[in-house]
């Protein structure tokens, strides 16, 4: 929060009390501005606290432990489908949902493992080329798995995912209040994100500071020197890749109950790389970065989409650059451009855990 | 034993053209330590303007021979991705030589993708058929083994174009200052190597090469789109580790290594998983074989890098 505080401009350097209450007003009247406009642009602010959660989760393994995850999704996908088994009628099988969603998660930290385990010795360009091919193994098997053994549903992916339940609450519905107004369920849903997001951010930010963050941004940093000292590198990625993954899932498993729908055409290598270029974007080894980036790479094209057709017709009179092709090249260029203009993303990380009054705050060095 | 010939020769066919893409990701990893990501697309590009020359030619000159044809279209493509080749160079790659490794690789993937949304912008998402200049209809038999006249031309051409690469690299000065540059780029510098031109040039070869690959891609299969250079790229990637990333003879044979495998892999996958598995998951091959070499014998099997370059 403090990071996040400090990253609003101009309000962040010189009141951080204040610019910490204006980031939780935004974030709780966000949706209730958002309807003004259309309700598509709820659902745009769920889907983007989704891309948060999967930016931190991956921000966990390039930005503090650095290794770079190219197939990230794969986790999303195994948290989704394992959500779609365990909550559809694709099988039959009902679970409550604080029953999938650990499970979900529990499915992804193993995957992690499994991807961890054999990529342990390598780094830089090979462990993002085998975490590539990790990915597009994941998606080939939910394309695939149809036959002989029914177990994906192949290409058409899986129907009528049950929505989120909890204490008997259905997020899905409506909440009426009176005879004509009623509390949409994209409000509901964004509330609960929101929470699971604070939670993660919370999470997130005392795990940086703790042991194990310092021992990934020392290993991150000079892995040579850190097992010198003592640091045992290979349960500290393993721990990485599966810390990492359990986000993911958690995000896959929201993300199925909320869509109602899982496919393999939601898990391409194209989600991978944009949820890399929104951590690349907003700020390696940074919670504030990847939480920025993740919102305008996620909104952006939402924006452009909305912007950009009727500019289009009105110029050309037919739409040259439809929205996918839109969000492509922003995403690309992003990267491009970012990587050579600045580095270091939109929110620069400071390796502030290593000054000592940070960690007094914490409670971490006396 | 005809399925196994013929599995042969698909491996052999489809390895060559691993073969000459991986050329250009083994050169560019050689000399710079950068994987291209963005070389698989130069494929993709190198056959969709040789397809946008020809659909030219054929409304321009109706009567024109295939042979003429397909030799001006590629006198098209491979300019046009040696071009491209160096401006990315120029452009994104040089200002990054210094940065921490991460930033090129980002900004690869990063021009990869550009390449694919521009490829798709101009010619749309569809499949295009590619032109069957060179004949894809069987000779006759031998063994009970069909070969095409394009299979014959595509193996042919890329040993040719191969063997001429290896003259370059070995006989010729470029070659020598090429190889300086890829041992160390500081020492070539003092002894008067205009290291940024070789690497230009490294980047403009390799270009040229996956232009080549591309048409012959296109017309082996019949159909060109703009993402059918990704994987091919990444395949030919793995190729290259294969055979040991930096060796040019180690990227020719994992090219055809690869092939073999592939073809193999996807005639037999049915009968050793009893039906579990079928030949849709064709693509899970180079990744395996990638996994196993990094662990087993991250030197490849002829190169001697070490893999922990990071």
């Amino acid at each position: 929060m403090n990071e996040l505080a400090s990253a609003v401009p101009w309000l962040g350097r010189r009141n951080p009390q204040a610019a910490r209450w204006l980031i939780v007003i935004v974030a709780l009247a966000a949706p209730l501005v958002a309807v003004l406009f259309g309700r598509t642009w709820v659902r745009v602010l769920d889907f983007a606290l989704l891309y948060v959660m999967l930016a931190l989760g991956l921000n966990l393994v390039v930005g503090f432990a650095g290794l770079l995850d190219l197939g990230y999704i794969a986790f999303y996908a195994v948290g989704a489908y394992t959500a779609a088994f365990l909550a559809s009628p694709h099988f039959g099988v009902h679970l409550p949902f604080w029953i999938v969603l650990p499970v979900a998660a529990g499915c992804a930290a193993l995957a992690g493992i499994m991807l961890g385990f054999p990529v342990l010795r390598l780094r830089g360009d090979y462990l993002a080329i085998v975490t590539l091919g990790f990915g597009e193994i994941v998606r080939i098997f939910l394309n695939n798995l149809n036959y002989p053994v029914n177990i994906t549903n192949g290409p058409q992916g899986i129907n009528a995912l049950d929505p989120l339940v909890l204490f008997g609450w259905d997020l899905s519905r409506n909440i009426p209040v009176t005879e004509n107004l009623s509390i949409n369920s994209l409000f509901l849903y964004y509330y609960f994100f929101l929470a699971c997001v604070a939670g993660s951010i919370v999470f997130i930010q005392r795990l940086q500071v703790s042991r194990v963050g310092r021992a990934w941004a020392a290993m991150r940093d000079d892995e040579l020197a850190a097992k010198a000292i003592g640091i045992n590198t290979r349960n500290l990625k393993l721990l990485a890749f599966s810390l990492g993954a359990t986000f993911g899932g958690v995000a896959g498993g929201l993300f199925g109950a909320f869509q109602g729908f899982v496919s393999p055409e939601s898990f391409s290598l194209m989600e991978s790389i944009a949820v890399l270029t929104m951590v690349v974007f907003g700020g390696m080894g940074n919670v504030a970065g990847a939480i920025v980036g993740a919102l305008i790479l996620s909104a952006l094209p939402e924006i452009l989409r909305h912007l950009a057709l009727p500019v289009q017709q009105a110029l050309f009179g037919t739409v040259l650059l439809d929205p996918e092709v839109l969000r492509m090249l922003l995403l690309s260029l992003a990267m491009i451009l970012m990587m050579l203009l600045k580095p270091a993303g939109l929110i620069p990380a400071h390796a502030r855990y290593s000054h000592v009054e940070h960690l007094k705050r914490h409670g971490v060095a006396r | 034993m005809e399925i196994f010939l013929q599995q042969l020769v698909n491996g052999l066919v489809v390895g060559s053209v691993y073969a000459l893409v991986a050329l250009g990701y083994t050169m560019v990893y050689g000399i710079l330590g950068l994987i291209n990501f963005a070389h698989g697309d130069l494929v993709m590009v190198g056959a969709m303007v040789a397809l946008q020359t020809m659909l030219f030619l054929m409304g321009a000159a109706p009567g024109m021979s295939p042979l003429t044809m397909l030799t001006l279209s590629l006198a098209v493509a491979i300019p046009v991705c040696m071009l491209l080749g160096y401006t990315m160079e120029r452009l994104a790659y040089r200002r990054l030589r210094n940065a921490p490794r991460l930033a090129p690789l980002i900004t690869a993937i990063g021009m990869s993708f550009l390449l694919q949304t521009i490829a798709m912008i101009l010619w749309g998402r569809n499949y295009h058929t590619f032109p069957q200049l060179v004949s894809t209809a069987p000779l006759q038999p031998v063994a009970g083994v069909f070969v095409t006249p394009i299979q014959v031309t595509i193996v042919v051409g890329s040993a040719l174009i191969m063997a001429a690469l290896i003259v370059l690299v070995t006989k010729t000065k470029l070659g020598r200052a090429m190889r300086a540059t890829a041992e160390n780029h500081r020492v070539a510098a003092l002894m008067g190597v205009d290291t940024n031109l070789i690497i230009a040039l490294t980047f403009v070869i390799g270009a040229a090469l996956a232009a080549v690959a591309g048409v012959m891609y296109a017309s082996n299969y019949g159909i060109a789109h703009y993402g059918m250079g990704f994987m091919p790229g990444l395949k030919a990637f793995t190729a290259a580790v294969l055979g040991g990333i930096g060796n040019l003879g180690g990227a020719m044979l994992g090219g055809i290594v690869l092939g073999l495998v592939e073809s193999f892999g996807a005639g037999y996958i049915e009968h050793l998983t009893f039906g579990f598995l079928n030949s849709s998951y064709q693509d899970i091959f180079a990744f395996i074989i990638l996994g196993l070499v990094l662990i087993f014998r991250p030197t490849g099997l002829l190169g001697e890098r070490v893999s922990d370059r990071a």
